[in-house]
């Protein structure tokens, strides 16, 4: 009996609670990868920049995928892009050099050189901005790609001329076909191809990101040299160079670092037509200094010595100064040689040596 | 009763009415223990019960008055009384952060231009303003408070961060508006990675966590250009940090309309003001460090923010 009223129970329940009209649930197909399609390839994110900085921007344009950052990769160390097949991007953007170059200023086709030092390439994925260029004049890495080609003092072609050769290629068509669905070529493929690639080029396993990671320990100078660097009496150079919590080690923003009293190069102002920004120029990031001489806009301090001796005494005054350029009466904020020789020690430690070596960043034409 | 259950058992016990999987041969059938066809029976039938019935569309709102438990997914049938309905009007509040130098009103377009004089005679220009808004929150008359969301970096200098969606808030009266002029102690411990991307970072040698303000600009010195940097977070003396935030205290509001946009002004001139009279040549850069020169900003601070003008529409 008591056996019975159980499976009564069961059964009244079952049938009360199905009184609404039941319907299968729809199974979607699954949706088979459509042949041509490019195979996503999201960005792999360090840690050391996950645990404290924004996602990357990728703009919805133009997904990371692994066809069209090896086409990226391809046409960056290839000089078919240049006006007399003879200059890549990676003739100036090398990767021993941490994508720039070791002169101070590169020298184009036509054997001309510009007036602003080849600037390196990393982590551009993180520059929200979006300002590309010393004086910030590209809105985009797309667009920022597009202008060394066809600079007269640079690469010196024409768009129509490198998409001729592009398209008369044996591979690229069939090449553009896998990453971007049509083979016919242009400006904009080529370029959104190589910022994929540039958008790979993430630097982040240097001793003080181990050291933050809790990996390593760093040496008692090189301490020293950081708190230096984060001391508003010291150094003070955390306020456009990030810091502990901004592994970038730059704002991305303008300034005007006390090079000049007048201005041979407007920089930033060339672009705003706006006076006050007139002789500022981009942060660049502190990572890979090891690689990246010479410094500055222009090039024009050889080594980090000079550098961190005009932070410390070479400053000078004119009307765009940057406020957090101080003592500029004085010529800056007048470090001792040990001092000096500790924030060195510290910067060095921001060198990534995996990232001038790294298999994938390398040229892969034959 | 037994009967009747006895008949429906046997019709559900029948093989040929069972799926081909839980069909016994008559040997098992008849050999099987009467535990075991029950046991078989109640798996049949909760297989039945949580295979067929999942419930899809309905009322999903607890509130409703047709509020189905059953319902996975709304479908727009819930329906409520008139109390409710008004019981729940809320207003969508916006809070614009505007800047004025005594009246002078001050945007990125002024910026570098010897505009203003303090309260000491010094003529300024301004070529950065960014500041840290957190917790802001309506005080009700009872004394208890509705958080806002999130914070806010307020960046005049790019035009960034000058109107804040802080979210909904029942319509009624409230008492007054508060929040904090950057972080209090608890929430400058936090790791806030659109602030570390913004380079916001107070150094840890000072207290760490998050500055509150940057304010930098230029004032004449003897007919000379010279620069000031006015930064204002934690405060150090000789490594014991005291909280510098400023907790700001606005007068009532009274919500009566869907979409609310409340005006916060910022008076600049007060940084230099009351009731510390700010000598820009005495304290013009390398002021993070000075807990002293902290603390005295911060007392200027309480004077800078007043509730600007409201406008509600539906």
């Amino acid at each position: 009996m008591k056996k019975s009223l159980f499976i009564l129970l069961v059964i009244t329940v079952s049938f009360y609670s199905c009184s609404k009209t039941e319907e299968p649930i729809p199974t979607p197909e699954p949706t088979p990868q459509q042949p041509g399609q490019p195979t996503p390839a999201p960005l792999l994110i360090p840690q050391i920049f996950s645990q404290n900085i924004l996602a990357p921007f990728i703009p919805s344009n133009n997904p990371q995928t692994i066809e069209g950052v090896a086409l990226g990769r391809k046409l960056f160390f290839d000089p078919i892009l240049s006006g007399d097949g003879t200059q890549a991007c990676a003739d100036c953007h090398s990767p021993e050099f941490s994508f720039t170059d070791s002169n101070q200023f590169s020298t184009g086709i036509t054997m001309q050189q510009g007036n602003r030092n080849s600037m390196a390439v990393f982590n551009v994925a993180w520059n929200w901005n979006g300002k590309f260029f010393w004086d910030g004049r590209a809105n985009s890495l797309e667009a920022q790609a597009l202008g060394p080609v066809v600079n007269p003092i640079e690469m010196n072609n024409t768009w129509p001329n490198a998409v001729a050769s592009l398209q008369a290629d044996p591979n690229y068509p069939s090449l553009f076909n896998t990453a971007f669905g049509t083979s016919t070529i242009d400006s904009n493929l080529v370029a959104m191809a190589i910022a994929q690639f540039e958008r790979t080029l993430i630097s982040a396993n240097s001793r003080f990101d181990q050291f933050l990671l809790g990996q390593i320990a760093l040496t008692p100078q090189e301490l020293n040299g950081f708190n230096l660097f984060m001391d508003e009496n010291g150094g003070d150079c955390f306020h456009c160079h990030g810091g502990a919590n901004n592994p970038l080690w730059t704002d991305n923003d303008f300034h005007n670092n006390g090079l000049d009293a007048t201005f041979t190069d407007n920089g930033r102002g060339i672009v705003t037509g706006n006076p006050a920004d007139n002789g500022k120029f981009k942060s660049p990031s502190l990572r890979n200094l090891a690689y990246t001489a010479p410094y500055m806009h222009d090039g024009r301090f050889a080594t980090l010595d000079e550098v961190l001796d005009h932070y410390s005494i070479g400053l000078v005054n004119s009307p765009t100064i940057d406020p957090l350029m101080k003592f500029v009466g004085q010529g800056g904020v007048q470090l001792t040689p040990s001092e000096k020789a500790d924030l060195k020690a510290f910067l060095l430690s921001l060198t990534d040596n995996d990232f001038i070596t790294n298999p994938a960043f390398q040229d892969p034409n034959p | 009763m037994n009967r009747f259950l006895n008949k429906k058992l046997n019709i559900i016990y029948n093989p040929q009415l069972l799926p081909n999987f839980m069909r016994l041969t008559k040997y098992q059938y008849n050999m099987k223990s009467n535990r075991l066809i029950a046991v078989t029976t109640v798996v049949f039938l909760m297989g039945t019960l949580f295979t067929s019935c999942s419930k899809d569309e309905g009322c999903t709102d607890p509130a409703a008055n047709n509020f189905d438990v059953e319902a996975l997914k709304d479908d727009g049938s819930c329906i409520y009384d008139k109390e409710h309905e008004e019981e729940h009007e809320e207003a969508h509040i916006t809070f614009n952060f505007t800047h004025h130098f005594d009246g002078i009103p001050v945007t990125a377009s002024n910026f570098n231009q010897f505009n203003f004089v303090t309260a000491n005679g010094d003529t300024i220009s301004i070529s950065k303003l960014r500041y840290l808004i957190s917790d802001m929150r309506l005080y009700t008359t009872g004394g208890d408070s509705v958080m806002m969301n999130g914070h806010q970096l307020v960046d005049l200098t790019n035009g960034t961060g000058l109107s804040y969606a802080a979210g909904e808030s029942d319509l009624g009266s409230f008492a007054g508006i508060g929040f904090n002029f950057g972080f209090d102690t608890t929430d400058n411990a936090g790791n806030y990675l659109d602030l570390n991307s913004a380079n916001w970072n107070w150094p840890m040698m000072i207290g760490g966590g998050y500055h509150n303000m940057q304010f930098e600009g230029k004032y004449k010195l003897n007919g000379v250009d010279s620069t000031f940097a006015y930064h204002n977070g934690t405060a150090n003396f000789m490594g014991i940090f005291e909280q510098n935030h400023i907790s700001v205290k606005l007068p009532g509001i009274a919500l009566n309309q869907h979409n609310v946009v409340v005006n916060i002004e910022m008076n600049i001139a007060e940084w230099f003001r009351n009731p510390n009279v700010w000598n820009l040549d005495t304290y013009h850069s390398n002021l993070m460090m000075n807990g002293g020169v902290q603390k005295m900003m911060q007392a200027n601070g309480y004077n800078v923010f007043s509730l600007g003008s409201i406008s509600q529409r539906k």
